[in-house]
């Protein structure tokens, strides 16, 4: 009996606990004071100043005191290209950890992102979860989720052209100029109609698990993907984690 | 007793490593060139390459280490891919103070200037390229490289510092303005031979007016930037060379910040303001803009020919964003179109010191090997470069490939053929800046002044002579172009009065002997005056 009941109060903490976290994530955002929310950053114009505060999902590099660092809250995603950051702040910077930015609207080749941006970082954490997208794959509303991270199921690898001719399943940098350690770019299609995805070697280097699963792939794979969705001159998403489709 | 002499004692030990601290660490030996190539030897040597993210670059720096190879079985070349000029100068910079710089490496004078702060980092080549069996057309060479006086007097020429050479040119490019002139003549223009800033500007100006629901009357779209500029630090040092102002002297002086400078600002600052100026970092490549009929004056380097135009052969934009239009490729703007100036600019190769001078030799010949015409040749034509050398300039390969301008394949892409004949017909008009420890932070600091100066106008900030006064502060201190002492990078720096811990410590050392030898000679006096009793 005893047993019993030690299991079923276990049982109640667990599910307890369970139920306030996902109470925690399904809150909204509650902003401080003087700072947007989504939507008001997404309205803001462009080159305007902008405060959000934000949750680091990735850290793509970080150089001379400047961070790239992908971010998301609970209603939507902010790039934050070469933000004012020390060596050991960046370092405090994992998945999850808060951060109020201060910095300015811009857009880059229709990336648009926060720059010449400083940080503070603040008590809370939020993990987002992948959205899904596969549907919305050369829609006008695919733009909506810009930077968030998200996830594509089901895809098709297809042949890239290699510098000598001939067919592969990726090639190092777009047109196969570089070697071990560079960008990965590799086709995949869906309903017929084919993507170009990318696995940016600053974000994910040749170590990671995804590098060496972009340098696996074969062409016909039917694959599952997460990543970052990146824009440059249209989607060009940055992934971080490939697996063949469920 | 005791402990003095135990002082004394542990005195003597350090001392000698004091001294050696205070000398610094120890550099390479000057390298000495040996009697011959040692052909039973194998040597492994290390290139690091830069490329245009481009493949048949690539795809001939590795056919000239292969054929090089075969050349000299005994020397293996490895090499290694850059894209970025900043990445292999960052990577330079690391490998230098762990002894593992590669053996040669593609770079500009800006950056060697700064590895020769070391001691015999960069071997000097003047020595090399005079000997008679390894040098220009020397006895010895297994290829048919060029001699001297085949060498671009002007290109060489650049690779001095101090007038001692560090680097040999490996190809040469400069800076074009490229045109949509169907645009520009649908918007009432003649495009003349040599564009001036205020034909560039007025016609912007124009090119950037829209109607009351964000419609360019230029293109019929919502995105316009009518002039974008890439590189805003060869916009800023030309602009100033054009107007004979200063930007440094050869010492290293720093005369940016000047009232030309601020004239120069105002009109960056006038033109962002009305929507007809952008930068590449500000919104991105001039070329994916100007092919999508979205900027009519693109200035970009004459090596990024292949993509521009409306079938450039390289884009990042996807086909359906492509108009049909004239690309006229033109030397930047100027202020005195009788008097053009223009930068001249592009890979170079240095080699760097190792213990073993054979190591040497071999990356010296291998460097002298991307001289030959069948490397300058190939190299040239992935770009709108220039070779470097009258051998390859005046050959009938090189006569052929210029004059098959306009071909359907991409070798004859006739927007990338322009931009070379653009510097060809103009090396006279070229120039650069002084070279000297810190002037690749100078030259940063010149496209900053360009850059914050367009960011804020976005920005809606006032942008006056106080605006001015405050930029060059901060980017003086962000560049700590106060701090260099403008020193030549050949010469040697004055380093200034002691420091006062140093000078503490070389008293106590000087303390210490005096008492050494106080101690001695007490010993000697004492023992002669026993010996006396």
């Amino acid at each position: 009996m005893k047993k019993i009941v030690a299991i079923m109060l276990a049982l109640t903490f667990v599910l307890a606990f369970a139920a306030c976290n996902k109470n925690e994530a399904d809150k909204p955002d509650v902003k401080g004071e003087g700072v947007m929310t989504h939507a008001e950053y997404i309205a803001a114009p462009l080159d305007s100043q902008v405060t959000v505060e934000t949750y680091v999902q990735a850290k793509q590099s970080w150089w001379e005191d400047k961070a790239t660092v992908y971010s998301q809250d609970k209603d939507g995603a902010y790039f934050l290209y070469n933000m004012a950051c020390s060596e050991a702040d960046y370092a405090k910077l994992t998945p999850g950890t808060k951060i109020k930015v201060t910095g300015y609207k811009s857009e880059w080749s229709g990336e648009v992102e926060i720059i010449d941006a400083t940080f503070e970082i603040e008590e809370g954490n939020y993990v987002a979860p992948a959205t899904d997208v596969t549907a919305l794959l050369g829609s006008e509303t695919l733009i909506d989720h810009q930077n968030e991270f998200v996830t594509f199921k089901g895809m098709t690898v297809e042949a890239s052209t290699a510098p000598d001719g001939s067919e592969v399943a990726f090639l190092y940098n777009w047109d196969g100029s570089g070697e071990d350690g560079s960008d990965l770019y590799f086709n995949v299609s869906k309903d017929g109609k084919t993507y170009n995805f990318t696995v940016e070697s600053y974000l994910c280097d040749s170590s990671t698990a995804v590098y060496a699963a972009v340098k696996n792939l074969k062409v016909g794979d039917v694959i599952d993907m997460e990543g970052f969705l990146y824009w440059y001159e249209g989607v060009n998403p940055h992934i971080t984690s490939v697996a063949a489709a469920k | 007793m005791k402990r003095v002499r135990a002082l004394l004692l542990l005195a003597l030990l350090v001392c000698p490593l004091l001294l050696a601290s205070c000398h610094g660490s120890r550099g390479l030996p000057e390298f000495a060139l040996p009697a011959e190539l040692d052909a039973s030897k194998t040597c492994e040597i290390t290139f690091w390459a830069k490329n245009d993210t481009n493949k048949t670059q690539t795809a001939i720096y590795s056919k000239a280490v292969e054929d090089f190879e075969a050349l000299y079985p005994n020397i293996r070349v490895n090499i290694r891919f850059y894209t970025d000029y900043g990445r292999i100068y960052n990577d330079v910079i690391t490998n230098i103070s762990t002894g593992t710089t590669p053996n040669v490496c593609v770079t500009y004078p800006d950056h060697i200037a700064t590895y020769l702060t070391g001691q015999n980092i960069v071997v000097p080549l003047d020595g090399l390229m005079a000997d008679p069996r390894y040098g220009f057309g020397g006895s010895e060479l297994k290829f048919d490289g060029p001699e001297a006086e085949e060498m671009i007097p002007q290109f060489l020429g650049e690779c001095a510092i101090g007038g001692i050479h560090y680097a040999l040119p490996f190809m040469r490019s400069t800076e074009a303005c490229y045109v949509n002139k169907t645009m520009l003549e649908s918007l009432g223009y003649e495009l003349p031979e040599v564009l001036t800033w205020d034909f560039v500007w007025e016609v912007s100006d124009k090119a950037a007016e829209k109607d009351e629901n964000g419609v360019y009357a230029a293109n019929g779209q919502k995105t316009m930037i009518p002039f974008i500029y890439k590189s805003t630090d060869n916009m800023m040092i030309q602009m100033l060379k054009q107007k004979g102002a200063g930007y440094s002297t050869p010492e290293g002086e720093i005369l940016l910040f000047s009232d030309t400078t601020k004239d120069i600002l105002r009109d960056v600052a006038e033109h962002t303001g009305t929507g007809a100026f952008s930068t590449f970092k500000i919104s991105s490549y001039p070329g994916n803009f100007l092919n999508a009929g979205q900027c009519l004056f693109a200035v970009d380097s004459t090596a990024g020919a292949t993509w521009m135009g409306s079938h450039a052969p390289h884009s990042d934009i996807s086909p359906d964003k492509f108009v049909e239009f004239e690309c006229a490729v033109l030397p930047i703007p100027q202020f005195d179109p009788s008097d053009p100036k223009m930068i001249s600019q592009g890979p170079s190769v240095c080699v760097f010191n190792k213990r073993d001078p054979g190591e040497v030799l071999a990356s010296w010949l291998f460097a002298q090997y991307l001289l030959t015409n069948e490397v300058q040749i190939a190299y040239a034509g992935t770009e709108g470069y220039v070779p470097v050398t009258e051998k390859a300039q005046k050959s009938d390969e090189y006569r052929r490939y210029l004059a098959s301008a306009g071909g359907e394949d991409e070798e004859s892409y006739e927007v990338k053929i322009r931009a070379t004949e653009l510097l060809l017909d103009n090396v006279g008009n070229t120039f650069v800046t002084p070279v000297f420890n810190g002037s690749a932070s100078l030259r940063d600091a010149a496209g900053q002044l360009i850059e914050n100066t367009a960011k804020s106008v976005r920005r809606k900030e006032t942008v006056d002579d106080a605006y001015f006064e405050a930029l060059f502060d901060d980017v003086n201190s962000l560049y700590r172009l106060d701090q260099h002492t403008g020193a030549s990078a050949a010469g040697r720096e004055d380093l200034g009065p002691l420091p006062a811990a140093s000078a503490a410590l070389l008293g106590t050392i000087a303390a210490v002997w005096i008492g050494m030898g106080a101690y001695l000679l007490a010993g000697r006096i004492r023992k002669k005056k026993e010996g006396k009793s």
